[in-house]
């Protein structure tokens, strides 16, 4: 599916560049509309144009994975112990949730990767894939966190839990052998429309500029650099929006393709 | 369970000395925000080894939530123990930290439910849960305790264990799937196994293999087996001692003849008339009247008399 397209791209992307480097440019070339041999024209600096939007594949999913990897973490630490725990434990973490759910998706990570190259930690501070990975997940994990914890919350109630305790079972086992696996699939639906979410938000910090930063290839600088030139090079905004648009939709539709497969309902 | 010495005749209750669990004044009451609701007003009964205890009463006559009281998995709050004890080998579960009580669940004590599909989890193979027992108490590795896993789902009687080990709970019968959880609750030989309706939900041929296979095993192991139940056939045929439960008490006590041929408490009586007779065929059957009592506000006096044919009034 179109998914796996856009993880192919991100993987290999000298295939899909039709062997094109994006950083080999001449000037020449410069703003060139796209012809049969360069599908999608030139850059202001003369680059393949093509190369650069299917390079630009790889940065994106490895913020919208990482980004997501760290959302889920967190929401699914967070959410378990305070739907398996409950009562006080359940109160100071849910208001800790509603806290960030009052910070802006966008400002938070904003401020966060404008203020991080003078904080000196280690991966925040360099403004890479990283740093924009981990500002999109600390300030993005608290719907995964109110799924988790609600749905152990339901399987904390059932029957075999019940069961499991009875034959001696520890808090430990019950909770990450017997509640979590029955917990995570609402879960797995949700961080994978929220790729598509985290690629988008990404794109949009690079090109207010506190994401990623030149020489680095990404959709936003894409956009960021093009937009200055609408008028004399539509499609150098217009290529890169596509493909983004295209990437996140994938994301989304693959969610919805997930949570039919994963609904007992469903299942005959 | 050899860690711990019985203490025999030290604990209260007057309990025989030959005793594994004594249960004495045991009261549970779940405090909700409409109200305190008593579901069971202080309970006391003994148990000994290679003994059948039935509990008989109705539904919400709190012989399912004493029985998760004894087994320390109620969930607390809303439950709340204001009194009583319970002594397993001595020692009284109430008092024992939460680890110490995790030990005697499985080892110990251990429990099989009414509805054996939603008591197995979905996402494991019965061999795995039946072998996790092993793994969580024993700590045997993977292979080993699948070993066991077969073993014991051959001594339960699922035919072809070797090859339905690694089946899922949904590929089984219900009477295949009861199996499976009687298979885990002995897996530790335990000293006691509590039956909450193990076979309510079975289709009365599998209702007898249940019992015959849970009988079977009482025998070869020697654990005490306390039968929660409101099936009166079932008491009849294979329980030694019964106790009738209602509205949170225990009204009756005895041996199964003395109960089923005698029955003292009018209650008692009206469940024993309420049996459908085979002579009485085409006749109407005999119900108890009335309503069981609304738990959070308990009729004062005796508990049944709002029911009870033999009330009198005083003038």
């Amino acid at each position: 599916m179109l998914c796996a397209l856009f993880v192919a791209m991100a993987l290999f992307p000298s295939v899909f560049a039709r062997g094109a480097d994006p950083r080999d440019c001449d000037l020449a070339n410069s703003k060139a509309t796209p012809s049969a041999d360069h599908w999608l024209g030139y850059d202001q600096q003369g680059c393949d144009y093509l190369a650069n939007v299917v390079y630009g594949a790889r940065n994106s999913l490895l913020i919208g994975v990482l980004g997501v990897l760290g959302v889920l973490v967190l929401g699914v630490i967070v959410g378990a112990v305070a739907g398996f725990y409950g009562r006080l434990t359940d109160s100071l973490l849910s208001r800790i949730t509603d806290i960030f759910y009052a910070l802006p998706l966008i400002l938070g990570a904003l401020v966060l990767l404008r203020v991080g190259p003078s904080t000196g930690l280690p991966v925040i501070s360099d403004r890479g894939p990283g740093a924009v990975a981990i500002a999109l997940a600390a300030f993005g994990w608290m719907t995964a966190m109110r799924l988790v914890r609600s749905q152990v919350i339901a399987v904390k109630s059932s029957d075999y839990v019940a069961a499991a305790r009875a034959m001696g079972a520890s808090d430990y086992r019950i909770l990450v052998r017997h509640i979590l696996p029955n917990a995570v699939a609402p879960v797995l639906v949700y961080a994978t429309i929220t790729i598509g979410v985290l690629i988008a938000a990404e794109a949009t910090l690079t090109f207010l500029g506190v994401g990623l930063q030149p020489p680095a290839i990404s959709w936003g600088l894409q956009i960021a650099q093009g937009q200055s030139l609408l008028r004399t090079a539509p499609h150098l905004v217009l290529f890169p929006s596509i493909i983004l648009t295209l990437t996140v939709m994938a994301f989304i539709l693959m969610g919805d393709a997930l949570r039919d497969a994963l609904d007992p309902r469903q299942r005959s | 369970m050899s860690s711990i010495a019985p203490t025999p005749t030290s604990a209260p209750g007057g309990g025989t000395s030959t005793a594994i669990l004594e249960v004495d004044d045991l009261h549970v009451e779940f405090r909700t925000r409409s109200g305190v609701v008593n579901a069971v007003n202080g309970i006391s009964y003994d148990l000994a080894p290679g003994e059948t205890l039935a509990i008989l009463g109705e539904s919400g006559s709190g012989k399912s939530v004493s029985a998760q009281a004894i087994m320390g998995i109620l969930d607390m709050p809303p439950a709340v123990i204001p009194h009583g004890q319970i002594f397993f080998e001595g020692r009284d579960l109430l008092t024992l930290d939460e680890e110490a009580q995790r030990r005697v669940r499985g080892p110990g004590i251990a429990m099989i439910f009414q509805d054996a599909l939603s008591s197995l989890n979905p996402v494991y193979s019965v061999g795995y849960q039946i072998g996790e027992m092993f793994r969580a108490h024993r700590g045997l590795s993977k292979q080993d305790a699948r070993k066991r896993a077969i073993e014991l789902m051959d001594r339960v009687r699922i035919p072809a264990a070797a090859q339905r080990v690694g089946d899922y709970p949904h590929q089984f019968s219900g009477g295949m799937r009861q199996r499976v959880m009687i298979a885990m609750a002995i897996a530790l030989d335990p000293r006691i196994l509590i039956a909450d309706e193990p076979t309510t939900a079975l289709d009365v041929t599998v209702q007898a293999q249940v019992m015959d296979l849970l009988t079977d095993l009482q025998r070869d192991t020697g654990m005490g087996l306390i039968l929660i139940t409101h099936d009166l056939g079932v008491v009849n045929e294979v329980a030694d001692n019964v106790a009738v439960m209602y509205a949170g008490r225990i009204v009756e006590r005895g041996t199964v003849d003395d109960v089923f041929s005698h029955p003292a408490h009018p209650y008692t009586d009206g469940l024993m008339r309420s049996i459908p007779q085979v002579e009485a065929k085409g006749g109407r059957l005999l119900p108890i009247t009335g309503q069981p009592p609304n738990l959070a506000a308990i009729p004062a006096g005796c508990p049944f008399h709002p029911r009870c044919p033999r009330r009198r009034f005083r003038s």
